[in-house]
């Protein structure tokens, strides 16, 4: 089956001045490829600053990817111009991680999710404010919320709002972009439970961009793990939580609290700070914090390979001994990290 | 437009009810108000023709029949303060309407487009705001010659700078605002999201400014008239009355100075409560 959106090679580079005359490339995506199909949610994870918004945004067109191409269900989204763009942007959208900041202050909600609408001739002046009053229906919303600013709705009627402006056109693709990370627990179980009943409902495909685990297993059907603009490795969500074959995925798996105290779980430390985006090398990009690294890691070229049906992993060692099945990450961990987390 | 009337309506309504909260600002409201109307209606008010010179009452104490006495050649104070309001208050504010539409153009466009268009604009501004206000609003008055016309451009001119700086920056914050991005990702187009995002966003402080530059406009009216670079005689306006009056104070006259010069005092605190206040007002998060 043709995928609903097809992304190859997608690269984003940032011009960076770091003396008076001299610029680097602050390399925030780095030859990204991936697929989402029609129904279907990918979670991009990752820590902060690995990259995964400005995918979400270059593949959305919010930012000119400086490489790669963006199909979204037959249209080269890469390709177009601006303008052409625009009429395709019914198709695709966006819920943003700060729902407040994301809406206009100066206007009522009501205006902004009708906005898109009439921007994209989907009803009439006379028949928007019918169709936002269901919209706001669909996400929970009561008719009343119409008129308001967004500053005086909650945290969680402002995403609600949000939401219903994305999907005002009936979109194919929605990237969520961290769309709970603002708000609290309680209400994060809520919206949550909402976007899955909205993707059964009406057969949306997710891009979700996270760093929360928890989020990522209950919505999405598979993971990209990025690190430093790469993706490190992709498969399904309950395989990559359960057991990455990257040591990044393990690493990021193996930070998130257990349950409870007395759990014990292996801990894999990454040492330092994440290697600087600025001009990252060539090699594998995990190397200089990684326990797993030997001096072959420092001397190839990293690639993506595929392990095993519908996985992927960008990892020398694991690529090479996982054939002769000598791979054991959690063997190899020094017995002094694995410890019970202090409750 | 309906929807703009609707919308001033409930922020009227809204009004009254914060006007009462805010008692200071209200205060300035009222002046300005209550001095914008007296100047409208100074033909029904004043009781003399201002223009009229008596020399048989000249230099007369306030007294019932000349409220605020007379001048040197037996004008009435008190008429000519009154249609002083008409005179100052166009001067002030066309000068900061002009200044604020040129200003905020500059501005805008700047910050809009950024890069060499930018330093271009900012530079020019600069070499504006390099010279004191006044001392330049002097030689351009100087070179243009005393007018009531070339004494706004003179005001309006020193203004520009403030506002294009004004506009430029704010239009470069919400400019990468997210709502702005959001805009995008639903498909508006520049134009749009210029005006409709970005725009009303925008305005806020700058009316707070217009606001306070209008008090230090008419403060630089009369100052510029005081010394003769302004408007000339007969003209009632306030600068050249407090002129006029100036060396008989020591002489004991000082009604002739006085009253214009409380009328400005008074105006230029009017424009400065209302400044402070509307930066409450006009912000749709503090309501």
């Amino acid at each position: 089956m043709k995928p609903l959106l097809e992304v190859t090679g997608l690269s984003k580079h940032y011009p960076v001045r770091t003396k008076l005359w001299k610029f680097r490339n602050l390399v925030a995506a780095d030859d990204v490829s991936l697929t989402v199909q029609a129904g279907e949610t990918l979670a991009i994870v990752g820590e902060s600053g690995s990259g995964k918004s400005t995918v979400g945004k270059c593949i959305l067109r919010l930012e000119a990817p400086t490489s790669g191409h963006v199909v979204l269900d037959g249209q080269p989204i890469s390709e177009l111009s601006e303008v052409e763009v625009r009429s395709l942007r019914a198709q695709m959208q966006m819920v943003y991680q700060d729902p407040l900041e994301s809406l206009n202050p100066r206007h009522k909600v009501g205006k902004l999710v009708a906005e898109p609408l009439l921007l994209h001739g989907i009803v009439s002046r006379k028949e928007v404010r019918k169709r936002v009053s269901e919209l706001f229906h669909l996400v929970g919303l009561g008719s009343e919320h119409i008129d308001r600013y967004a500053h005086t709705l909650s945290g969680g009627q402002q995403q609600r709002v949000g939401i219903a402006r994305a999907l005002a056109t009936s979109p194919k693709l929605l990237v969520l972009d961290e769309p709970t990370s603002a708000l609290d627990v309680s209400v994060e179980a809520q919206i949550l439970n909402l976007l899955q009943d909205l993707q059964r409902r009406m057969k949306l495909a997710f891009l979700l961009i996270s760093h929360d685990l928890a989020v990522v297993s209950m919505l999405a059907d598979r993971v990209a793990v990025m690190y430093l603009g790469q993706i490190v490795e992709t498969g399904p969500t309950r395989d990559i939580l359960a057991s990455g074959y990257h040591p990044y995925s393990r690493a990021l798996v193996s930070a998130t609290p257990v349950d409870h105290p007395h759990q014990r779980k292996v801990r894999i430390a990454l040492d330092g700070e994440p290697t600087s985006p600025i001009d990252p090398p060539q090699h594998c990009r995990l190397e200089p914090r990684c326990p797993f690294a030997l001096p072959v890691c420092r001397e190839q070229v990293a690639d993506l390979k595929q392990a095993e049906e519908r996985r992927f992993t960008r990892c020398i060692r694991f690529n090479r001994e996982h054939v002769n099945g000598s791979w054991d990450p959690d063997a190899s961990v020094q017995p002094g990290i694995a410890k019970p987390r202090a409750g | 437009m309906a929807e703009i009337a609707v919308h001033m309506t409930r922020r009227l309504a809204g009004l009254s009810k914060w006007c009462r909260r805010n008692p200071i600002t209200a205060l300035g409201f009222g002046i300005i108000v209550g001095l914008g109307i007296l100047g409208l209606l100074a033909p029904l008010i004043a009781p003399y023709d201002p223009y009229a010179l008596n020399p048989r009452e000249k230099m007369q104490a306030p007294s019932l029949n000349h409220l605020f006495g007379t001048g040197i050649f037996g004008e009435d104070i008190f008429s000519r303060v009154l249609y002083g309001i008409r005179i100052d208050f166009g001067i002030g504010l066309g000068a900061v309407a002009i200044g604020l539409f040129t200003g905020s153009t500059v501005g805008v466009i700047a910050g809009y487009y950024g890069g060499r268009i930018d330093e271009v604009c900012m530079r020019l501004m600069d070499i504006v705001a390099a010279f004191p206000g006044f001392i330049l609003a002097m030689a351009i008055a100087g070179v243009l010659g005393p007018s009531i016309p070339n004494l706004i451009i003179a005001i309006a001119v020193v203004n520009v700078p403030v506002y294009a700086r004004l506009s430029r920056s704010r239009f470069l914050v919400i400019r990468s605002s997210l709502y702005a991005l959001a805009a995008r990702g639903v498909g508006a187009s520049d134009v749009r999201i210029l005006a409709w995002h970005l725009l009303p966003n925008s305005l806020a402080p700058i009316f707070v400014q217009s606001t306070l530059q209008c008090g230090w406009a008419i403060l630089d009216a009369a100052g510029l008239s005081f010394i003769g670079l302004g408007v000339r005689l007969p003209t009632p306006e306030w600068g050249v009355m407090i002129g006029l009056g100036a060396p008989r104070i020591i002489t004991g006259q000082w009604w002739i100075s006085f009253f214009p010069g409380l009328a400005i005092a008074i105006t230029v605190m009017g424009f400065n409560l209302i400044g402070d206040g509307l930066q409450d007002l006009l912000d749709p998060r503090r309501k």
